[in-house]
């Protein structure tokens, strides 16, 4: 599974790293990216919570 | 204050009904007519679905944050109209400003609540919150609003900008004033007055010494090669204590109410801890305090109603966050709910700049006070008072334990 953030849409929640610390990174502006090329099995669970609870619908999979 | 008889079209959001229980009035709202409207203190309308609420909050080039206040301020009976000397001549940025103030305004202070940064206030926050608790955890009672909610965010916000902590029951009595008495004129603008000359003689301190303090730091600014305006600095300082203050202790207040009725959640706390961050969510989404207001920049019709430039619209988060298009089961309250899309902190571009703080004073105040205060129950469900408008949570609420 790979999956990216819209940095358009992304407006610092931080929902995304509480819920998946290993799989992304806020700027000290609240910016999220993603800090993996692909995302490990055992964390497909957590990075499709970020994606259904980001106000913003900034985080998409890419490819599953 | 007229009775409400008629919620789709005279509505009143300091009915004492709605300050104290206005779910029911949004479920009712949301399936008959979704956004409400009423002319008591001017052209105002009330958005319940969350569909609605977020594509306004989007919507930035038709609904403006020049007037973000829920109840309009009316200066006191034959004050002047001031002519220009307000020290405030920039409002309070960046939730007063729209672009491109806003962006700029709203960058210098990111940083100071950047999700590592506010890491850092952790073990500050504890120990307020554990001194607050030993004042009263061997009596076997409390106000949980006044003797421990109201105490925290205020002593937090005072630390980060760098004044005494001893000043935090002046600095609560004047949010209170300018945010839950906004009806009261008089009281409103002593209090403002009060406040920014307090400010101002801290910005003349700071400029002679400065210290490590958010305000030392927005002195030291500069933003295209030049130092910021001092009004500006004013109302950004300001905004911080408005902002972080009445919301924060609310959602606190909220969170130990829902746990005062709910021993099964006090108990699902204390013993499985791992599931905070998602109740954390949960009790922000489900008792979420603050509504904001925009006006109406140019006419638009807006899901078939007609809004003029001047009206109101007011963005009442908390019943975006109860509609059932958008959670399941949404008056449940189910502290491991695993999809909470909730925008309890607003959505685009006037996310609450001071979110990951406020989560952080939220979860650091239940730990601390499950800890010592594992069981407890509401000493007399009648005796609990809800303030309204602009933030909602509980002012007054005994417990025992
Ligand atoms: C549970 C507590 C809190 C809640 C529910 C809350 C809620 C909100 C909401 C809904 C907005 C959006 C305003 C709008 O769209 O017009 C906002 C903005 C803001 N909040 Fe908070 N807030 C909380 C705590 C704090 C704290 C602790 C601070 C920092 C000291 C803070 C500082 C701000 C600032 C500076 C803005 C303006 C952001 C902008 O306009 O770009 N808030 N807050
Ligand atoms: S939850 Fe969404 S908006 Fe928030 S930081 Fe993550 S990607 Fe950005």
């Amino acid at each position: 599974m790979r999956i990216r953030v819209d940095p358009d849409k992304c407006e610092g929640h931080a929902r995304c790293i509480a819920l998946a610390a290993d799989l992304f990174d806020v700027d000290d502006y609240g910016l999220s990216s993603v800090k993996v090329d692909v995302v490990p099995s055992h964390l497909e669970h957590a990075a499709r919570l970020a994606v259904a609870n980001c106000p913003e619908y900034a985080i998409e999979i890419v490819e599953e | 204050m007229e009775p409400v008889k008629e919620w789709a079209t005279d509505f009143d959001v300091l009915d004492p009904g709605y300050v104290k229980d206005p779910f029911p009035i949004w479920a009712d709202l949301r399936s008959r007519c979704p956004i409400a409207h009423t002319d008591r203190r001017g052209s105002t309308w009330l958005p319940t679905r969350y569909e609605d609420v977020n594509a306004i909050a989007h919507d930035i080039e038709h609904f403006s944050s020049r007037d973000v206040g829920v109840i309009p301020f009316k200066p006191p009976e034959g004050a002047e109209l001031d002519g220009g000397d307000d020290p405030l001549t920039y409002g309070l940025p960046p939730i007063s400003a729209d672009p491109p103030l806003h962006t700029w305004t709203r960058r210098l202070i990111l940083p100071w609540f950047s999700h590592r940064r506010v890491a850092g206030y952790v073990p500050m926050t504890r120990s307020i919150c554990r001194a607050l608790l030993d004042r009263f955890a061997s009596t076997g009672h409390a106000d949980a609003a006044v003797d421990y909610a109201q105490q925290i965010p205020v002593r937090v916000i005072a630390h980060i900008l760098g004044v005494p902590e001893e000043m935090s029951d002046t600095f609560t009595g004047w949010v209170r004033d300018v945010l839950e008495f906004a009806e009261n004129p008089e009281r409103r603008s002593d209090t403002s007055d009060a406040f920014i000359e307090f400010f101002i003689n801290q910005l003349v301190l700071r400029k002679k010494e400065p210290g490590e303090d958010l305000i030392s730091s927005l002195l030291q600014a500069e933003v295209d090669g030049s130092p910021i305006d001092d009004s500006v600095i004013l109302g950004i300082v300001v905004l911080l204590l408005v902002a972080g203050v009445d919301t924060t202790w609310s959602s606190i207040g909220a969170a130990l109410w829902h746990l005062g009725g709910h021993p099964e959640d006090q108990r699902l706390l204390v013993e499985r801890p791992e599931i905070m961050p998602s109740a954390i969510e949960e009790l922000l989404r489900a008792y979420s305090p603050v509504t904001m207001a925009r006006e109406v920049a140019q006419d638009i019709e807006f899901a078939g109603c007609p809004m003029r430039a001047g009206d109101k619209v007011l963005l009442t988060f908390a019943a975006a966050n109860r509609d059932p298009e958008a959670f399941v089961e949404p008056d449940t309250v189910d502290l491991t709910r695993e999809h909470n899309r909730h925008i309890a902190f607003g959505a685009g571009i006037h996310r609450c700049a001071g979110s990951n703080l406020a989560r952080m004073e939220l979860q650091v105040a239940l730990e601390e006070w499950l800890k010592v205060i594992p069981e407890f129950r509401i000493t007399d469900p009648d005796q609990v008072k809800w303030a309204g408008g602009q933030v909602r949570g509980p002012r007054v609420l005994p417990v025992e334990f």
